[in-house]
């Protein structure tokens, strides 16, 4: 039972990790200063989710291994993040319509966490993260409009984001062993539960938007199993270069 | 012309009674254009100073210190915005001072011209580079121009978080193994001669140091803080086991100064000149941030008018 535990508690960490590693891509090549400030701003509360719950992680896999251990010392099929956070940038448009289908996804999920979670460790972590996230869907989201219904150009390039990133998102309401063994435990409801609130928000915001829903049936999965894109593999061998190379240092 | 002498003369007993000077009070072109060239200048470092920084946040050797680099160079970007706003109440726009920086008609600290190779480069910029920021930036908390004054404050509480955790790395890495003690040294030996020349030519060749001497915009002088800033950091490299790569260096009992070498001003010249390791790549970074961000900018400016035109016609049909 403990592993299903980590394993779950793994998955949370590991989505806002990634997510807070590719944004912080984005420092210093923003549109403006204002959003250099606001993607790094956001970037620092996931990095601040993903250290609280590796941390936790870490204690329920009772091996000893801290939130460092769990972050430098896993190769990409180890990580069990969604495959939609690990794409990589590209324009300002890919990165914020991924951040919007993703933060509406995490804010769901926190508030069920917050909530209902009989875990109070994981309880009190979802609280504090919850706010966060409704800062960020609201970011976002002000973004997707405003691009949607910009410009003509803006319009036709997030429409295209969208459309190439929407087979990503089915994998977020999949459910396995662990997300049934999660549910059990009255942790956290199947992630398919997020499905039909989540599909309501993201009509009212394409509808703001003026953008479509895209009618790809073309899905992508794995990354809860560690079968992820060819990206995470580069994006960690950047991330984990010095402890791996120089694995007696402490910093 | 005799209202233009008083004015001047008002404008000067009130400088000599340490009295702020506000946006709209009367002042001479030369003092508003040189200090449009100063807060801009700066405004500029702390963006184009983001590079060096940004570059090993994703590569940060902790999750912990990812975060501290991340919040610092967040920071700065916070720091050019409330520097580009007080350049603003002198009648410049953001804009303007945006397109001298992309076009090469604006200066920014030499400083970020030099690369950054190693994790140590990030304790190093942060106790050295941050360090002798300071030094400079303290006394601009009482400079004649208010905004530019009270900008200062807040900045200077942030640099000073950051020169601590700049030495902070420095230190973990001087009682690390063997490597990282190298590592340590050699971001000192790189970084060193490049801090000491932020404090700008010496007082005999300073083109501009004296009339800004005389309106209280700067209030000591480059040498006077080069030298704090030496006196300062000698011993905190010696708290640590570092050396610093001078052998002129040396203890001057009488003065009560550290006495240093020659500094190269070759080197200096030919960095502000543009042609330092990075000064291409730093601009042309900060370029196609600009140009790749413009349809993003295009958009919410057209949104913007959308949402005030709907909301006019609301009113009017109200």
């Amino acid at each position: 039972m403990a592993g299903r535990e980590y394993e779950w508690i793994l998955r949370f960490g590991d989505d806002a990790l990634v997510l807070a590693q590719r944004l912080s891509e984005w420092c210093s090549h923003g549109p403006a200063i204002e959003e250099d400030i606001a993607l790094s701003n956001i970037a620092l509360d996931l990095l601040g989710q993903a250290r609280a719950l590796l941390t936790l992680a870490g204690r329920r896999e009772g091996q000893g291994r801290d939130e460092d251990a769990l972050a430098y010392f896993r190769t990409d099929r180890e990580y069990s993040n969604a495959l939609l956070v690990e794409l990589p940038n590209g324009h300002f448009g890919d990165t914020i319509v991924k951040q919007m289908l993703f933060d509406q996804f995490a804010v769901l999920r926190y508030e069920a966490l917050a909530n209902q979670c009989v875990d109070e460790e994981l309880a009190a972590i979802a609280s504090k993260a919850l706010k966060e996230v409704r800062y960020h869907a609201a970011h976002s989201t002000q973004w997707v409009v405003r691009l949607g219904d910009g410009t003509k150009e803006s319009h036709l390039r997030v429409q295209e984001s969208l459309n190439t990133l929407w087979p990503y998102t089915a994998e977020l309401f999949e459910d396995d062993a662990v997300s049934k063994a999660c549910a059990d435990a009255e942790v956290m409801p199947l992630n398919a539960s997020f499905k039909e609130p989540w599909s309501t928000q993201l009509q009212n915001i394409l509808n703001e938007a003026k953008l479509l829903n895209p009618e790809s049936t073309e899905f992508h999965t794995g990354g809860r199993t560690g079968r992820h894109t060819e990206h995470l593999k580069s994006m960690l061998a950047e991330m984990q270069v010095l402890p791996r190379t120089y694995p007696l240092a402490e910093w | 012309m005799t209202q233009q002498m008083d004015l001047n003369q008002r404008f000067e007993e009130y400088i000599a009674l340490d009295q702020k000077i506000e946006a709209k009070d009367w002042m001479p072109d030369a003092y508003r254009k040189t200090l449009i060239r100063q807060i801009s200048q700066h405004a500029h470092s702390e963006i184009i100073g983001m590079q060096p920084e940004g570059n090993w946040i994703t590569r940060a050797p902790s999750l912990k210190r990812k975060s501290i680099l991340l919040a610092k160079v967040q920071d700065e970007a916070g720091h050019g915005l409330y520097l580009y706003s007080a350049a603003e109440t002198l009648g410049i726009s953001r804009d303007e001072m945006l397109d001298a920086l992309h076009t090469g008609k604006a200066k920014y600290s030499s400083i970020f011209n030099y690369p950054t190779l190693t994790w140590a480069d990030m304790g190093s910029i942060g106790w050295l580079v941050d360090g002798a920021a300071i030094m400079n930036q303290v006394p601009l908390c009482k400079c004649s121009y208010g905004p530019y004054a009270r900008a200062m404050v807040r900045v200077c509480k942030e640099e000073s978080f950051h020169q601590r955790q700049g030495f902070q790395i420095m230190l973990n890495l001087s009682q690390g193994t063997s490597e990282q003690k190298d590592m340590a040294q050699d971001a000192l030996n790189r970084w060193w001669w490049p801090s000491l020349m932020m404090f700008g030519p010496s007082d005999a060749s300073s083109k501009h140091s004296k009339q800004s001497m005389r309106w209280k915009i700067k209030r000591f002088s480059n040498d006077e803080l080069r030298q704090r800033f030496v006196d300062m950091t000698v011993p905190q490299a010696e708290l640590i086991g570092l050396t610093i790569p001078d052998s002129d260096l040396k203890w001057n009992e009488e003065t009560g100064h550290y006495e240093f070498g020659p500094i190269d001003w070759s080197e200096f010249e030919q960095v502000v000149a543009g042609n330092g390791p990075c000064n291409r790549e730093r601009i042309e970074t900060r370029v196609a941030a600009h140009e790749n961000g413009a349809w993003v900018r295009d958009a919410a400016a057209a949104y913007a008018e959308k949402v005030a035109d709907r909301e006019s016609r609301q009113t009017s049909a109200a």
